[in-house]
């Protein structure tokens, strides 16, 4: 392998890595609110595209992509308080059940508004033979844009929950949510906070992401089933680990296609994964210890 | 202050708390002592707004808080101490205590809230040398002290402290104790639940003695501790425990 195709397999990794960390971590903030992972995490990554691209047919861009992600926002709360703000104390299945629910109805909504037709945003800069060099590396200038997107989130994140007072007060949910109902904390603004956040930054990503590998009604199932195995791979709940895992099943995935049928690009990573997860069963970066000190 | 008649509450059909009647008056220590499973955790958890009442009515500050939820009671004044601490433990000592002031803050603002603080750090000298630790990595009586600390950053008119000496070595239980008796005599007011029927009837102004659910006793701390009864079931047990 030349340095140069070396480099661009790594930076495509790199793409799609942080990608899958921010759908890694709109897992993490819902399961650490409330103990559940969210199925229609992917959903909300897809609502984001789709809703930017048919805003954009009547706005420009940025408030386009603003607009999506304000209403997947909003989408995002109306499902934590419609199905399930109101049931008392339930069973962490029938959240999850819930939420398979959820994001079947969300997928056929989809499909009833949008129809099949695959779908993207216009390049945010140039667009698709547009390059920039990095020495002798050609990249889209999309790829920076999603690169720097997911930075700019995790930072963004990692900064409110550790500073702000919201941000201190979802961490106490999650650490001790029996504690922060004693504080007099409303554990379930933060839960429906939680399904905001998360909400937000899936819109965000679906949006950067939407001019490279296009948006279709139902593209946010596979982008849950590997959020899902990198935030487990991570640790669940723990947001960092989430980012490395991401990035390396991204760049896992990449270099793959120089070994294997790009057919079986999906099967390679996650049998990885598996094999990871049967030795390291609390994620690559947690430890039995850690998961019991859960933290965003 | 606060006054609960014949309280019944529990866990779906399982009746835990029976007919329960009690006050405690402004500026005293009220304690409850009973063996395990008598429901003294249950009765808190229902004063507190955790577990549902089915029925009798508790009246706090001349209101009826009967199923109000547990950010209502906390506004209104009433903590909770919950048994086994409960700290934040992935969070530092001293996010534990600004999560504690989160009424305060509310009521007062932000001020409000680093004055509490540094008054809790006067209290408990030894939360103020560990404030960046995490609260997980805390012994047990630091744990206990934190748990305090946090439930009076609100400045609460009524605490209620559930279980405080479980698991501490004697020193920390006299200095534990030591601190509530503080509390009583700097105007606040506590209802001590406790196994430890001694020391907390040694400092209380009035006790209940809870057995099965159901009030058995009650009095004056210093009748209860000489009520031939009490020794023979709660202070003769400790002497072998
Ligand atoms: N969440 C719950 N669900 C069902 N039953 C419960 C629950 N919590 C407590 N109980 C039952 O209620 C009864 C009283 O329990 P409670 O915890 O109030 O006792 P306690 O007096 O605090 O005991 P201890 O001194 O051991 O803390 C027990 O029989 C217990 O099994
Ligand atoms: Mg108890």
């Amino acid at each position: 392998m030349t340095p140069d195709l070396f480099f661009q397999y790594l930076f495509a990794g790199v793409t799609y890595g942080a990608i899958y960390a921010i759908v890694a971590i709109g897992f993490n903030i819902i399961y650490n609110t409330t103990g559940i992972i969210n199925f229609a995490q992917g959903e909300f990554v897809m609502l984001g595209g789709m809703i930017a691209i048919s805003l954009h047919q009547v706005m420009p861009l940025p408030l386009a992509i603003t607009l999506a992600v304000a209403l997947t926002m909003v989408i995002g709360a109306a499902i934590e308080i419609i199905f399930i703000r109101w049931l008392q104390s339930p069973s962490v299945l029938r959240l999850i059940i819930i939420t398979i629910g959820v994001s079947i109805l969300l997928r056929e909504a989809a499909l009833h508004i949008w129809g099949e037709s695959i779908r993207s945003l216009p390049y945010f800069y140039g667009n698709e033979i547009s390059s920039i060099s990095l020495g002798s590396v050609h990249l889209s200038p999309q790829v920076l844009w999603v690169i720097a997107a997911c930075g700019i989130m995790v930072a963004g994140l990692s900064l409110f929950f550790k500073y702000t007072p919201t941000g201190r007060e979802m961490r106490a949910c999650s650490a001790n949510r029996t504690a922060a109902i004693l504080c007099g904390i409303s554990t379930r603004n933060m839960v429906t906070l939680s399904f905001m956040l998360s909400a937000g930054i899936g819109a965000v990503a679906g949006c950067v992401m939407s001019p490279i590998t296009y948006t279709q009604y139902d593209s946010g199932t596979g982008l849950a089933i590997k959020g899902f195995t990198v935030a487990i791979l991570g640790g669940l709940g723990n947001s960092m680990a989430a980012v490395a895992a991401g990035i390396l099943l991204g760049i896992i995935e990449a270099f793959s296609v120089s070994v294997v049928p790009l057919a079986f690009q999906d099967a390679i990573a996650i049998t990885i994964l598996l094999a990871i997860l049967f030795v390291k069963p609390h994620g690559l970066f947690g430890s039995s210890v850690a998961a019991r000190l859960k933290d965003f | 202050m606060l006054k609960i008649r014949n309280l019944d509450a529990g866990y779906g059909k399982l009746r835990v708390l029976k007919n329960i009647s009690l006050h405690v008056k402004a500026g005293e220590i009220v304690t409850m002592i009973g063996a395990n499973g008598a429901g003294k955790t249950t009765l808190l958890h229902t004063i507190i707004g955790l577990v549902r009442a089915s029925a009798g009515a508790i009246e706090f500050q001349q209101k009826e808080h009967t199923g109000s939820c547990a950010q209502k009671i906390v506004a209104a004044g009433c903590t909770l101490v919950p048994e086994g601490r409960q700290v934040f433990a992935s969070m530092t000592v001293e996010e534990n205590l600004i999560l504690g002031g989160y009424m305060l803050q509310r009521r007062e603002g932000k001020d409000a809230v680093l004055r509490e603080l540094q008054y809790q750090y006067d209290l408990f000298p030894v939360l103020r040398e560990r404030r960046e630790q995490y609260a997980g990595t805390l012994s047990g009586g630091e744990q206990q002290m934190l748990a305090m600390g946090r439930s009076l950053m609100s400045r609460p008119r009524l605490v209620m402290m559930d279980e405080p000496s479980t698991g501490l070595a004697p020193l920390i239980v006299r200095e534990i104790f030591k601190i509530i008796t503080r509390l009583r005599d700097e105007g606040n007011t506590v209802l001590l639940v406790e196994q430890n029927a001694t020391a907390a009837l040694g400092i209380a102004d009035r006790g209940y003695v809870l057995e099965v659910g159901k009030v058995i006793l009650q009095g004056p701390a210093a009748d209860l501790l000489a009520n031939s009864d009490v020794q023979r079931a709660y202070l003769g047990r400790e002497k072998i425990g």
